[in-house]
């Protein structure tokens, strides 16, 4: 007599595509379910209420009074006119690195790339401190510099720079291996027609990391904007001077002006939700899954 | 190819001015230093308990990422149920929250009167201000890495092997055991050593939790912050030297790892 298999209880976590044999239980699929949502919901979920829950307790006029404040005002422009110099620099870096790396050979390539990895590896501390080192009062260049009264420590140069320390490897590492599968062939058919060397990176390369060079933009703006460790080494701390949008958070919240920190901290982590959506939506047109190393991979 | 010249000496350049120049800085500004000086600076009480702190904190978030992370790789890949793509995309916030956010949220959440602080301080467990809070804060930090390494091997590993252990008779016990988890061994282990490289230099997240008190919970980052406020640079320098050569020691033990993974894949018919 053949033995019948037991009817095994199917709910809305069946998949036809798999026999039950090959998946677990339903009450194990069940269990293991809830453990990891519950994980992501203490460690990251409950943090993300309660920024807003926070920023709104005292009421809405509280949450823009806040927000229009001056100090936060000028906090907000520190932190665009950052984010866009570190940016635009690091685009531009990004740019040639991968043209460099991805269509010539060259000895010591592998160093290069490994250089450019470097910055991920360093605490952002480390980052800020190096800068001190550099250009602080009794740094290297500090007293040529105070002769000439130029001063990038505990102002903005040195938050700028920093910010381009941290966020240096974003475009590059995100251009890097999708110039390396795109290979050379069509820029080399558009200079065999005729056209010139702005001509094809503008009219065949350009058009062609389009996406990737958005991704790279997007994290690179988000970790600029956010930077915390390496610039509250650099910054001095100056209200509506040297103080960016997360330095702002820091200050509020040691004075304990809860309700207004957490209002300014609901900006940064909006950004930190549309980056994320922004992510995914690129992904999805990369038709890729994104690596650790391109995000975060950071080892910030 | 045209552009070699200007892509390459431009490249060169802007490493050297933003990278090699300032790194070189701590290793020349510690030359400073006699030997004995450097050694006593570095394994000083203080600094010694701030390494032992800084170091077991980062070792059991991870751990805590290791067992986690590979909880929600293998369900986000391999179960379907409501809202997964929006959980996915979730896993990614604490690489784009800023630090500062995460380490107030964190301590209004754990803290004595928070959400959940207030319930566990109601049963003896203090979170905020101890040793645990900075294990909370580097387990939030490091949480994306293990998943983001697993999640790929998971997805590209056939079931064919599956299929034969379990048509062979192996129970399902045996086939994670046996089959499965072999094969994802490397990649948790590159999403661990990442997030412990992460924690070690975290600095945003952990100093609004910690309390900062020296011996107790003052972290390394943040000694080098106090140093460099006392305008004790060659200390601070010193010390930051040491969490350099740490850095670099991992980040050649992950790029290792992440040969291994890439490898591991090949095997598998990749």
């Amino acid at each position: 007599m053949k033995k019948v298999p037991a009817v095994r209880p199917q709910g809305c976590l069946y998949d036809p595509r798999i026999s039950p044999g090959l998946t677990e239980p339903y009450s194990l699929r069940l269990l293991l379910i809830t453990l990891s949502l519950g994980f992501l919901g203490l460690f990251l979920v409950l943090p993300l209420i309660l920024v807003f829950s926070q920023a709104l307790q005292k009421g809405f006029a509280v949450y823009l009074a806040s927000i229009a404040d001056s100090d936060a005002l000028s906090a907000i422009r520190l932190t665009l006119v950052t984010a866009v110099i570190s940016v635009t620099l690091n685009l531009a870096f990004g740019l040639a690195a991968a043209w460099a790396i991805t269509k010539f050979r060259f000895k010591g390539k592998g160093i290069i790339v490994s250089l450019i990895d470097l910055p991920f590896a360093v605490s952002p501390v480390v980052a800020g401190l190096i800068f001190v080192l550099l250009f602080g009062l009794h740094g290297w260049f500090g007293p040529w510099l105070s002769d000439h009264n130029i001063r990038i420590i505990f102002a903005v140069p040195g938050i700028v720079l920093a910010t381009m320390f941290v966020t240096l490897p974003f475009v590059a590492r995100e251009l890097i291996p999708l110039m390396q599968s795109q290979g050379t062939d069509e820029e080399e058919a558009a200079l065999t027609l005729g056209a010139n060397g702005m001509q094809t990176f503008v009219r065949v390369t350009l058009p062609n990391i389009a996406w990737g060079l958005l991704y790279g933009v997007i994290l690179c703006n988000s970790r600029a904007m956010g930077e915390f460790g390496a610039v509250s080494v650099v910054s001095g701390h100056l209200r509506g001077l040297t103080n960016t949008l997360p330095l702002h958070v820091e200050i509020l919240y040691n004075e304990y002006k809860f309700a207004a920190a957490f209002a300014v901290a609901s900006l940064l982590s909006l950004l930190a939700l549309v980056t994320i959506v922004a992510r995914s939506i690129l992904e999805w047109r990369l038709h890729r899954r994104m690596t650790v190393d391109t995000m975060g991979g950071e080892l910030r | 190819m045209p552009g070699f010249g200007l892509s390459f000496g431009y490249t060169v350049f802007y490493l050297c001015m933003l990278v090699l120049l300032p790194l070189s800085a701590v290793v020349v500004k510690s030359t400073g230093l006699s030997w004995g000086e450097f050694w006593t600076t570095v394994t000083s009480p203080r600094v010694l308990a701030s390494y032992r702190l800084t170091f077991g904190a980062a070792f059991i978030g991870a751990s805590i990422n290791a067992v986690f992370g590979l909880l929600v790789a293998w369900v986000l890949v391999r179960y379907r149920f409501p809202f997964s793509r929006f959980v996915d995309a979730l896993v990614d916030l604490p690489f784009a929250l800023p630090t500062a956010v995460a380490g107030i949220a964190l301590t209004a959440v754990y803290g004595p009167n928070g959400w959940i602080g207030s319930h566990l301080e109601a049963i003896g467990i203090k979170v905020a201000f101890t040793p645990l809070g900075i294990i909370v804060a580097l387990t939030f930090i490091g949480l994306p890495f293990v998943v983001r390494t697993v999640q790929p091997v998971l997805q590209d590993l056939g079931r064919d092997m599956e299929e034969a252990a379990a048509s062979l008779g192996a129970s399902r016990v045996q086939v994670f055991r046996c089959v499965i988890f072999p094969e994802l061994v490397p990649a948790i282990l590159t999403g661990f050593a990442l997030a412990f490289a992460r924690g070690i230099g975290e600095y945003g997240s952990v100093v609004f939790i910690s309390g900062n008190m020296p011996m107790k919970t003052e972290i390394v980052p943040l000694l080098i912050i106090t140093k460099l406020e006392q305008f004790d640079y060659t200390g601070a320098t010193a010390i930051a030297l040491v969490m350099l050569v740490f850095s670099f020691v991992l980040l050649l033990i992950i790029n290792a790892l992440q040969r291994l993974t890439s490898r591991h894949l090949a095997d598998t018919g990749w």
